[in-house]
C-alpha cells in the first residue's frame, strides 16, 4: 500500500531528527564507553591500546570503586528513603485547601527549581565550622557542646550531602505525590469513614495502596537522580575528606577528566551505568509498573 | 491531629526556607560582618557584596554565556521534540511507543557516565569551550523531557479536532502546526520553562566542556568562586542569589506551568 507507506515515511519526518540527534550523542557515546572499557585511552598522549578485560580485571579489585559504589547506593537509599516520607507528608497537607495555598506550592518549589550549585554553596555556608549557621543553632540550642566541622568529619560530611540532597529535591517527590493523590477519588476514602474507619486506617488501607503508582514512579526516578548526582557533592566537598564522600559520579568525573584515563573511566562507568538499569529494574519489579505504563499509553 | 499537622507544616516550611533566608542575610553582610557570629542580622545592611560580583571577574559575561545557552537549548528542544512528540502520540508511527520508551530511557542515563565520550566528540567537532558545544549537549539531555511532558498532552487531545482539519485538507505538518500546537499553548510553556531551567543550571557540562570566559556559564562561575585570601561568602551569596534571578522570576510567575511540566514529565529532579 503506497499510501500506507508515505503516511509512515511522513510521520518518520516528524521524529527522525529528535532520533537521530539522541541517537548520535547518545547512542554512539554508550558504544564508545564500551569500547574504550577495552582499551587504555589516553587522549593526551593520543595512547590508545586493547588491553581486553585488563580494565574490568582491575576494576574488580578497585577498592576505591566498591567504596564508592556502596557509598552511592547508600547515599541514594538515605536521600530517597527521606525524601518520599517528607514529600509523603507535604502532599497530605498540600491535599487539602486552605487559603494561600498556591504561594505555599511555589515556596515548595524554589528549592527544586534553584542552580544546585548555588544550593549546594549555600550550605557549605551554613555548614561552616566557624562561622555557619547550623553549629551557631545547635551551640545555642545546647544539643552541641562543641563546634562541628560538618563538611571536614568523614562521618558527617556524607550525611550533611544527603540532607542538602534532601533538601532540594523533597519538593519534586512532594508534587508527584500531590499529584497521585489528587487521582485518588475521595467517595472512597468517605466511604471507609463512613463505615468507621479512623483516619489512620483509612491512610493505611485506601490511600496509601491507590498511592502506589505515584510512589513508584517518586522512588524510581528520585534513586535515578540521587545515584548520579554530581552538582551537590563536587561543590560542598569534592569527594573529600579522603575521598570518604566519593561516590561513582565523582569517581568517574575524576578519572576521565583528573586522571585523564578515558579507557578506566568508561568501565567505571560502564559499571555506573549498569548499577543504575538494574537497580531501576529492580525498583519496578518490586513496585509494579503500573505508573509507568500509565505514562506511556 | 490539627496540631501535629500545623507542627509538621511549621517544621518543613522552616527547613525549606530558612536556608534561602540565611542565603539573603550573608549576602547583606560586609566581609567584618561574615567573620563573627552572632550578631545574626547586619548592622547595617550593605549592598557591596551585589557590586563586587561583578568586580575583578567576568561575572556578566556568565550570565550572557548562560542566558544564550539556556535559551538556544530551549529553542532546539522544542523544535526538535514538539514534532517529534506530535508524531509519536498523534500520528500512526511503527514502533511508536518503544521510540518513546527509548526517549524515557535516555532520561534514566547518568550523563556523567556518558561525559567522557561527549567531551571528545564536541572537541572533534571543534565546540570545546563555544556556547554551541554546550548547546548541543544540554539539548540532547533536555529532549527525552520536552517529548515527555508535550507526550502528555498531545494524548489529552480530542481527535474531532484533527480530523476536522484533515478534511478541510490540512497536512500533517499543517494540522501540527496551526491545530495541534496552539490548542497546546500552555503545555508547550511548561515544557519551555522546564527546558531554560534545566539548561540554566546544568552544571556538569558546563564544567567539562568549556575552560574559559568564553563559554563558562553561572553554575561555573559560582562553583570555582575564587576568594584571594579567605572564601568571600557575601559575594558568593551574591553572585548565587543574582544567578537563580531567572528560575525564580519563572517558579513565580509561571507556577502553575511548571508544576503542570514536572508532574507530566517527572524527568528532572
Amino acid at each position: 500500500m503506497p499510501k500506507a507507506s508515505s503516511a509512515q515515511l511522513r510521520s518518520l519526518l516528524f521524529v527522525a531528527p529528535a532520533a537521530t540527534l539522541v541517537l548520535a550523542m547518545v547512542g554512539l557515546p554508550l558504544v564508545s564507553i564500551l569500547w574504550m572499557s577495552a582499551h587504555r585511552v589516553l587522549p593526551v598522549f593520543a595512547i590508545n591500546e586493547w588491553v581486553g578485560a585488563g580494565n574490568f580485571q582491575h576494576l574488580v579489585r578497585d577498592v576505591r570503586f566498591w567504596l564508592a559504589l556502596r557509598r552511592t547506593f547508600y547515599f541514594a537509599f538515605c536521600a530517597v528513603g527521606l525524601e518520599v516520607l517528607l514529600g509523603l507528608g507535604i502532599a497530605l497537607v498540600l491535599s487539602r485547601p486552605f487559603r494561600g495555598r498556591g504561594l505555599v506550592r511555589t515556596l515548595v518549589l524554589l528549592p527544586w527549581a534553584l542552580p544546585t550549585v548555588a544550593t549546594a554553596r549555600m550550605w557549605e555556608w551554613i555548614y561552616n565550622p566557624d562561622t555557619g549557621l547550623l553549629n551557631f543553632a545547635l551551640l545555642r540550642l545546647r544539643l552541641l557542646s562543641h563546634p562541628v566541622s560538618w563538611l571536614g568529619d568523614p562521618f558527617w560530611a556524607l550525611h550533611a550531602a544527603i540532607l542538602a540532597d534532601v533538601w532540594k529535591t523533597t519538593p519534586f517527590a512532594a508534587l508527584i505525590l500531590l499529584a497521585g493523590l489528587a487521582s485518588i477519588p475521595r467517595d472512597l476514602e468517605n466511604a471507609a469513614r463512613v463505615d468507621g474507619a479512623g483516619s489512620a486506617r483509612v491512610f493505611f488501607e485506601v490511600t496509601l495502596p491507590l498511592l502506589r503508582p505515584a510512589l513508584v514512579v517518586t522512588v524510581l526516578f528520585r534513586f535515578l537522580d540521587s545515584f548520579r548526582a554530581f552538582d551537590s557533592i563536587y561543590v560542598l566537598t569534592g569527594g573529600g575528606p579522603a575521598n570518604t564522600t566519593e561516590t561513582l559520579a565523582l569517581y568517574t568525573y575524576k578519572t576521565f577528566f583528573h586522571s585523564l584515563r578515558f579507557g578506566y573511566a568508561s568501565t567505571i562507568a560502564l559499571a555506573m551505568f549498569l548499577a543504575a538499569a538494574l537497580s531501576s529494574l529492580a525498583i519496578v519489579a518490586f513496585g509494579g509498573s503500573q505508573g509507568l505504563r500509565g505514562r506511556l499509553r | 491531629m490539627r496540631r501535629t499537622t500545623f507542627l509538621f507544616a511549621t517544621l518543613v516550611g522552616a527547613f525549606l526556607l530558612l536556608p534561602p533566608l540565611w542565603e539573603v542575610v550573608t549576602s547583606l553582610k560586609s566581609p567584618l560582618e561574615l567573620g563573627t557570629l552572632p550578631p545574626l542580622l547586619p548592622h547595617p545592611p550593605t549592598l557591596e557584596p551585589y557590586r563586587a560580583v561583578f568586580r575583578g571577574r567576568p561575572f556578566g559575561r556568565y550570565i550572557v554565556n548562560s542566558a544564550v545557552v539556556a535559551i538556544a537549548t530551549t529553542l532546539f528542544s522544542l523544535l526538535l521534540g514538539a514534532p517529534a512528540s506530535y508524531a509519536l502520540t498523534r500520528l500512526r508511527v511503527r514502533g511508536g511507543s518503544a521510540i518513546l520508551f527509548g526517549f524515557l530511557g535516555v532520561s534514566m542515563i547518568p550523563a556523567v557516565s556518558l561525559v567522557g565520550p561527549l567531551y571528545l566528540a564536541i572537541r572533534s567537532l571543534g565546540l570545546r569551550d563555544t556556547w554551541w558545544g554546550l548547546v548541543l549537549a544540554d539539548t540532547v539531555f533536555v529532549l527525552p523531557l520536552t517529548v515527555w511532558v508535550l507526550a502528555t498532552f498531545f494524548r489529552g487531545l480530542p481527535p474531532d479536532l484533527e480530523r476536522a482539519a484533515r478534511i478541510d485538507g490540512a497536512t500533517a505538518l499543517e494540522t501540527f502546526l496551526y491545530v495541534a500546537l496552539p490548542v497546546c499553548g500552555p503545555a508547550v510553556a511548561a515544557a519551555s520553562i522546564l527546558a531554560f531551567i534545566f539548561a540554566w543550571n546544568e552544571f556538569l557540562f558546563a564544567l567539562s566542556f568549556t575552560s574559559s570566559q568564553a563559554a563558562q556559564t553561572v553554575p561555573v562561575g559560582i562553583a570555582l568562586f575564587p576568594g584571594l585570601h579567605e572564601m568571600p561568602w557575601g559575594e558568593i551569596a551574591a553572585g548565587s542569589l543574582i544567578g537563580s534571578s531567572p528560575v525564580l522570576l519563572l517558579v513565580f510567575l509561571f507556577q502553575r506551568r511548571v508544576v503542570e511540566g514536572v508532574t507530566a514529565g517527572a524527568v528532572k529532579g
